[in-house]
């Protein structure tokens, strides 16, 4: 047997009140993929970091080859041969797919060998791509392409991938896999970090797992179970959310063909959508964002008016109204970007009920707000939705992703809506915190009340949703059937390809 | 290495500490400029800071000055604070004045010489829908055509100032005057007179406005609900919306009120410390108040204190210069470094520094 490709030996990194590794050790060998699972906050960042020299370690070692890998900076890095492809893309949108790879580079090559370079890439490595395709107009997929495309040319022996499934449809999540796996046949080596496990059943060779930044589990992830996984993820058992099944009820919220212009010039256009939701059920909304998600929201929230009847609440007419008038009509909505729309990050959690609840609880009255009141409501969403904080006193951006997104998913929710809709509520949440905001998504609608989430995640859809649909540039598909429903029909349904027909011709 | 590091919270020691400790820094500073200018450091200190206050040769002519410099400071500060708590930048408020006591005044003038009760509230009433007017003109340019109100407002400063010379010369000029520029005396006419309320003090009307004005300003971002949102559409303008903020809204009441506010200082000036429109009737309080805005922290409490604050740094500055020799451009550059420190040293709040190698943070 050759010696492995990297070997991470005792590697710690504190920060001040926070170790975020502690005496990690893992091994990856050649032409392995290897899993790095674990909630958020667990350290996976900070020891990716570390490999691709943003980050020195405080103590360990690292072995690449049997060589001492000490990385000052990404450029040391990939020039020892270690690639990286982040979750978040650093592309420029006005510039095209060969500006955009050649900007990556420390010494790009003229432009015709280049574009004929990425070409070869692209065609080896079955990442169909265009290099004269000005970036701006490419889907997520396309984008994470370029991205990887740029990260081959530098022929890397290890390649770091970042959570890339978070923006892909399950059709684009193919054939990334079949990518990888080539690439593995060719004998490079991939640390994939995901918190998806059934993902790294089906591609990982090995796992490490993570949690409070040290290692408590190494295993073969395709010889254990997703359950198994995810409790040596999380530590403890997590039961999947429950609710018992009531018959439809009367149609709390009815949107009738409706359709706005985009907001701004990267925004999208809301076309002719309809679909209605009765009390006591879960609609799931999927779709990769960026297609309509954001602007989905705004019109129900109020936030932007649409032409009259196009948002009925209960008979009543809200689409000239806006958010006050419909929160005090019982639609409520919990935005996705939590710092900065659903709460202001400066202020603290008790002024931050002020933002949306200050009509419907009552918080202020003739204006005068009741600051005693609001401390108590934000009491107890702290209680009731087990938010970790010091007190109501904190500001909402000390508070870490998860338990910012239960706050401001609670404050919605203990405000007994009518309708409540959601966009990615467990975007970037641990899964403990997600598999709260969840059940008590399904605890609300078994109150009474309607709910729509509107998400990118598709096992959180097939999970909570009683029916589902897909926006897609701005469309909505016909909601069917959660039940029942494949992974390949939602996939379709994602594509753009409403029924089947289409589908063979794809 | 020395880095700053973002702290979690913003901290409330140093929130309160920083402008004491910038106070220290200033007059270290300003020290050590006098002493090589060749001026006693202590003496030129003293007489800027004690003496226009304590002193019984100058005090009895310098402390009711402090109010009368300071009433309007703080009064369109304190309208201005509120806007750009919202991230509305009304930067004309030099111009509202003017117009403010041009409207009052006028409205007086006409009736001249009535001696009716209700001339001065007439004329004070005025003054405020005449700086209300003028900010106006950016509102809804900014509402309806989305231009910059930081631009608009400032232009119409000169707009201002030239109406004021036209005013000074022409449609207000003293028919018994002999022909010289400038309006009847305001203060020498009884009806339309703002004369000090309580002898030695220097207050008039004026203060009581400012008084009235940093209450309900107070009372307004911390109680009601507007004040929230006007705070709230500051820090995150989409969570504003969300919480049904309507910004059009907000534009036009905050340069609204800064606007009225800015107006009354102008006809509280010119029916009392000024006595008339005249050409140079504006000193520059609509800029100055911009500086107090900030030094204040945009809380109306910090303003009263920064506008005190800079009255006597103006008051105590020409004193030193009159007395001690100081050259004008010193005191300049003093009151210069107090702001610098003030605002400098305002980091500590928001971050803390670290001594030691600098890295990237996860």
């Amino acid at each position: 047997m050759t010696t492995p490709l990297l070997q991470i030996e005792g590697v710690t990194k504190a920060y001040p009140g926070v170790i975020a590794n502690n005496n990690v050790s893992l091994t990856i060998g050649r032409g392995e993929v290897h899993a790095l699972l674990g909630e958020n906050g667990a350290g996976k960042s900070t020891l990716v970091k570390m490999l691709f020299g943003l980050v020195t370690p405080d103590a360990g070692q690292m072995v690449l080859d049997d060589a001492p890998y000490t990385p000052a900076s990404p450029e040391a890095a990939r020039e020892a041969g270690v690639g990286m492809v982040f979750q978040h893309f650093s592309l420029f949108d006005a510039l095209d797919v060969a500006e955009n790879v050649a900007l990556g580079m420390s010494d790009p090559p003229p432009r015709r060998d280049l574009a004929q370079r990425i070409r070869e890439v692209s065609e080896d490595y079955g990442l169909p791509l265009d290099p004269a395709q000005i970036v701006g107009d490419l889907s997520a997929g396309e984008r994470q392409r370029v991205e990887i495309v740029r990260c081959l040319l530098g022929k890397p022996r290890l390649l770091i991938m970042d959570e890339p499934t978070s923006v892909l449809t399950p059709q684009e999540v193919d054939l990334l896999f079949d990518t990888l796996r080539t690439l593995r046949g060719e004998g490079t080596s991939i640390l994939y970090i995901s918190h998806k496990l059934e993902e790294i059943r089906a591609l990982c060779d090995h796992a490490t797992i993570l949690r409070h930044g040290e290692v408590v589990g190494q295993c073969v992830p395709a010889e254990e179970s997703a359950g198994r996984l995810a409790e040596l993820m999380v530590g403890r058992r997590l039961d999947p959310p429950t609710r018992p099944r009531s018959a439809p009820g009367a149609v709390a919220l009815e949107i009738r063909d409706l359709s706005l212009p985009p907001p701004h010039a990267f925004g999208t256009a809301l076309r002719q959508v309809s679909f209605s939701v009765t009390s006591g059920e879960v609609v799931g909304i999927g779709g990769v964002a960026g297609n309509g998600q954001d602007e989905l929201l705004s019109a129900l929230s109020g936030e932007r008016l649409s032409a009259p009847g196009t948002v009925t609440l209960d008979g009543t007419d809200l689409s000239r109204k806006g958010p006050e008038p419909r929160r005090l009509a019982g639609l409520l909505a919990a935005p996705e970007e939590r710092l900065g729309h659903a709460a202001a990050p400066d202020m603290s959690l008790s002024e931050n009920t002020i933002v949306s609840a200050a009509g419907r609880q009552g918080l202020a009255r003739r204006g005068l707000i009741d600051w005693g009141a609001a401390k108590d409501f934000a009491e107890g969403i702290i209680a009731r939705f087990d938010v970790r904080t010091p007190g109501p006193g904190t500001t909402a951006r000390a508070l870490s992703g998860g338990n910012l997104q239960k706050y401001v998913i609670g404050r919605e929710i203990l405000q007994d809506p009518r309708v409540l809709v959601v966009n990615q509520p467990t975007w970037g949440v641990d899964a403990a915190a997600a598999a709260t905001i969840r059940q008590a998504l399904l605890d609300l609608a078994a109150k009474g009340a309607a709910v729509i989430v509107i998400s990118q995640d598709l096992d959180e859809l097939m999970e909570v949703s009683d029916r589902f649909a897909a926006l897609t540039e701005g469309r909505l598909s016909p909601f069917r059937p959660t039940e029942g429903l494949t992974v390949s029909e939602i996939g379709l349904m994602l594509g753009g390809a409403h029924d089947m027909e289409a589908a063979h011709a794809h | 290495m020395i880095a700053l590091e973002k702290r979690a919270q913003p901290s409330r020691v140093w929130a309160w500490a920083t402008p004491l400790l910038a106070v220290i820094l200033t007059l270290v500073a300003g020290g050590l400029m006098f002493a090589v200018l060749g001026k006693d450091p202590v003496a030129a200190l003293r007489t800027i800071f004690y003496d226009p206050l304590f002193d019984a040769q100058f005090a009895s002519y310098s402390r009711p000055q402090l109010l009368v410099k300071a009433a309007p400071l703080i009064l369109i500060a304190t309208g201005l604070a509120l806007g750009f708590r919202a991230g509305i930048w009304n930067i004309g408020a030099e111009g509202q004045y003017i117009i403010g006591a041009l409207c009052g005044a006028g409205a007086g003038l006409a009736l001249y010489p009535s001696d009716s009760p209700l001339i001065f509230p007439m004329m004070v009433l005025a003054g405020a829908l005449g700086g209300w007017l003028w900010a106006m003109i950016p509102a809804i340019l900014k509402t309806r055509f989305h231009t910059n109100e930081i631009l608009v407002s400032l232009l119409l400063v000169y707009v201002a100032e030239n109406l004021l010379a036209s005013m000074a010369v022409g449609t207000l000029r003293n028919p018994d005057g002999g022909g010289f520029p400038g309006s009847r005396n305001l203060s020498q006419w009884p009806a339309a007179a703002n004369p000090e309320l309580i002898p030695g003090t220097g207050a008039h009307w004026g203060v009581v406005a400012a008084i009235i004005a940093v209450i309900f300003a107070y009372i307004l971002l911390q109680k009601h609900l507007l004040g929230f949102h006007i705070r709230l559409a500051g820090q995150s303008p989409r969570a504003a919306r969300f919480a049904g903020v309507v910004p059009e809204r907000l534009v036009i009441f905050c340069l609204g009120l800064s606007g009225a506010l800015a107006g009354l200082a102008g006809i509280f000036e010119a029916t009392g410390p000024a006595g008339q429109i005249s050409i140079d009737f504006n000193v520059g309080y609509g800029f100055t108040a911009i500086i107090v805005a900030f030094l204040g922290r945009l809380h109306p409490i910090g303003i009263v204190l920064a506008g005190l604050l800079m009255a006597l740094t103006y008051i105590g500055g020409e004193l030193a210069s009159f007395m001690l020799g100081i050259p004008i451009a010193a005191i300049q550059a003093f009151q210069g470094m107090l702001l610098f420190f003030l605002l400098a040293v305002d980091v500590l709040t928001n971050y803390r520094i670290r001594l030691g190698r600098r890295e990237v943070r996860a």
